[in-house]
């Protein structure tokens, strides 16, 4: 397996490369969405069970099902896989940016109300900095679990390193094929730690001192 | 509305201050209450009724009633936090109703309990958020920072760059007040500040309280359920029923002696006689001058004078005069120089104290006597449990006659 590795290593890192760009942005997107969605329910009762409903329904849509859905009106390429991933990255940052908004002290609201902060500076200087570690959290969880979704992106040809299981599984038996497989699991498992270790070190140095735990 | 407001009950305007006040400095504006009524949305009564109120600038007054009568919220209609149903709010010569409200805050001052800080931004960034709202420049703000820290008695060097929690209960207390007056705003809304910190630091913080006002003579709201409370600090009392109705608004020294209704009466309570303790300051009455010390310098000439003086204990100053400790003769003997140590324990009281806060402090430490400090924590003097005594004394007979 090592000389396997070593033949390939230009394309295995062009590959581990496609693959954590694409976790990356559709991640970057996916929270962006999800905190947005966040922010226009959390503060309606109703509205927030339909967002929490809506995140622990979504967990359950299979994503081979998904994206061969999303096949129909996309086709073959990078965009049903962007779709379907950042779809699942927004999920888990969704449930934690509604709980963590949710979970600000109203007390606090209210003092920063009261001293003539608007909605949206209350917003943007108090009540997401103090939610920013749930939702961080959040964001974690979703990393970890996009990137093996994203695996599954090669079956409508998206990009990354999911290419490498695919090709080992639809040759099981043949030459390299377990060595293929293994290859790309492998990868992605590193790269994921990785990626979390750099989701923890973005969480210190973007959590101020007085709310770290 | 004139039928729930008992006669001359009104406030005396700003003009007619009261004497021996009028040489002070007032950067308050009055604060006119007019009709102004709050309905929340599902409930038949108002929780606020036609409440018609004038605040004069400069004054500090009370809002006291039963838990649910409806102070709050009409605190809170004042700087629009709430939005009144109806009547009108003025403040000095504007009618301020209609608004924009977030303009309308920053002008006013707002503590709450606990002080409300962000625990995610430090002291400065705190006390700074009025003013960056308003463009201050950062010099600008640092200075004032600097300057209400002071204000509020924490070292801006120490202090202006911790987080709210790494300061105690009392502290945040402080820091709070200290962001609401970020601005210099003319008036200061307050809902409860000191219900959640220990007595004795909220005897603390009301001193400060008293002789920050002494010094800027902001118009306060300020809630409180503790009517001790309401009458140490207040210049007014108001004593609301349900619906914020007006039972009685006069002098803390009229209502302890002719509370307007039964209701008042009973709300007063029944140790009125007691409370009267609470009307006098410590400022006001006799101080014993004791033998004093500092630290480091000769312990048996220290003891040599206590002597002559006739005491048996000394009061050991730290180098800026401040009282630390007030050791016996005995005790002083045993070491050839004033120790420095500081007594934890030493109770001391500030001179805008009252009797009240006096007599508690003296039992809180088990102490015959209460350490009393004047400007920058200053020896002012000792007062004895005597004294206390005696001021007791004489309102009892002064009740009777
Ligand atoms: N946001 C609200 N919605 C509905 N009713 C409220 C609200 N806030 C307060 N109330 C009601 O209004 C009345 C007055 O409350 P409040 O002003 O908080 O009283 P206080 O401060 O004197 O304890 C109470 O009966 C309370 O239940
Ligand atoms: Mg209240």
């Amino acid at each position: 397996m090592w000389d396997y590795v070593v033949e390939r290593r230009g394309l295995i890192a062009f590959q581990a490369f496609q693959h954590v760009s694409l976790v990356v942005q559709c991640v970057l997107l996916g929270s962006l969405l999800a905190v947005a969605l966040a922010v226009l329910v959390y503060r309606n009762p109703t509205a927030t069970s339909a967002a929490n409903g809506f995140s622990a329904v979504g967990l359950t849509v299979p994503s081979f099902a998904l994206l061969g859905i999303l096949l129909a009106p996309f086709g073959f390429g990078i965009t049903p896989a962007v779709i379907a991933i950042t779809f699942y990255a927004a999920l888990p940052v969704l449930r934690n940016a509604v709980v963590g908004l949710a979970g600000v002290d109203r007390s606090l609201v209210e003092s920063a109300r009261g001293i003539g902060m608007s909605r949206v500076r209350t917003l943007l200087r108090v009540e997401l900095p103090l939610a920013w570690p749930v939702i961080l959290a959040g964001i974690r969880v979703s990393t970890q679990m996009v990137m093996g979704i994203a695996a599954i992106a090669a079956y409508v040809l998206g990009p990354g390193l999911g290419g490498f299981i695919f090709s080992g599984l639809s040759r099981l038996g043949g030459a390299n094929a377990l060595n293929s497989t293994l290859t790309g699991t492998i990868a992605i498992v590193l790269l994921a730690l990785v990626l979390d270790l750099l989701l923890v070190l973005v969480g210190r140095l973007t959590t101020p001192r007085g709310i770290r735990v | 509305m004139s039928e729930t407001l008992p006669s001359e009950a009104q406030p005396a305007p700003p003009t007619a201050a009261e004497p021996g006040r009028d040489d002070r400095n007032i950067s308050g504006v009055p604060i006119r209450l007019d009709g102004v009524t709050k309905r929340y949305p599902g409930q038949d009564v108002p929780a606020v009724d036609d409440v018609t109120l004038e605040i004069a600038a400069g004054e500090t007054v009370m809002f006291v009633g039963p838990s649910g009568c409806g102070k709050t919220t009409l605190l809170k209609m004042i700087n629009r936090l709430i939005e009144p149903t109806g009547g009108r709010i003025h403040l000095g010569d504007e009618d301020v109703t209609d608004q924009d409200p977030d303009r309308l805050r920053r002008r006013i001052g707002y503590v709450i309990q606990a002080g409300g800080l962000f625990p995610h931004m430090t002291v400065a960034t705190n006390i700074g958020l009025v003013p960056k709202m308003l463009k201050w420049d950062d010099a600008r703000v640092a200075a004032r920072v600097d300057e209400l820290l002071d204000l509020v008695g924490l070292d801006p060097d120490q202090y202006r760059d911790r987080y709210p929690r790494e300061l105690s209960g009392g502290q945040q207390q402080r820091v709070g007040v200290a962001r609401a007056l970020a601005a210099d705003p003319p008036v200061l809304l307050m809902d409860e500040p000191f219900g959640a910190v220990d007595p004795i630091t909220r005897q603390r913080l009301q001193d400060e309280l008293i002789r920050i006002q002494e010094e800027l003579g902001k118009t306060i709201v300020f809630v409180t359920h503790d009517f001790d409370e309401a009458v140490k600090l207040g210049d007014r009392i108001v004593v609301f029923d349900v619906g914020a109705r007006v039972v009685q608004y006069d002098t803390p020294e009229r209502i302890l002696a002719d509370p307007a209704e039964e209701y008042v009466a009973d709300f007063v309570g029944a140790g009125a006689t007691l409370k009267q303790l609470t009307l006098t300051r410590v400022g006001d009455v006799d101080l014993l001058q004791p033998t004093t010390a500092t630290v480091g310098s000769d312990a048996a000439a220290a003891v040599a004078a206590a002597q002559a003086a006739g005491d048996d204990y000394v009061v050991v100053l730290d180098r800026r005069g401040r009282p630390i400790s007030w050791p016996t003769l005995a005790e002083l003997t045993r070491s050839p120089t004033i120790p420095d140590t500081v007594d934890e324990r030493l109770p001391v009281v500030g001179m805008r104290s009252t009797l009240n806060d006096a007599l508690d402090t003296m039992l809180a430490a088990s102490q015959g006597g209460v350490v009393v400090t004047g400007r920058r924590e200053s020896l002012a003097g000792v007062m004895a449990v005597e004294t206390v005594m005696a001021a007791i004394q004489r309102t009892r007979s002064g009740a009777a006659g």
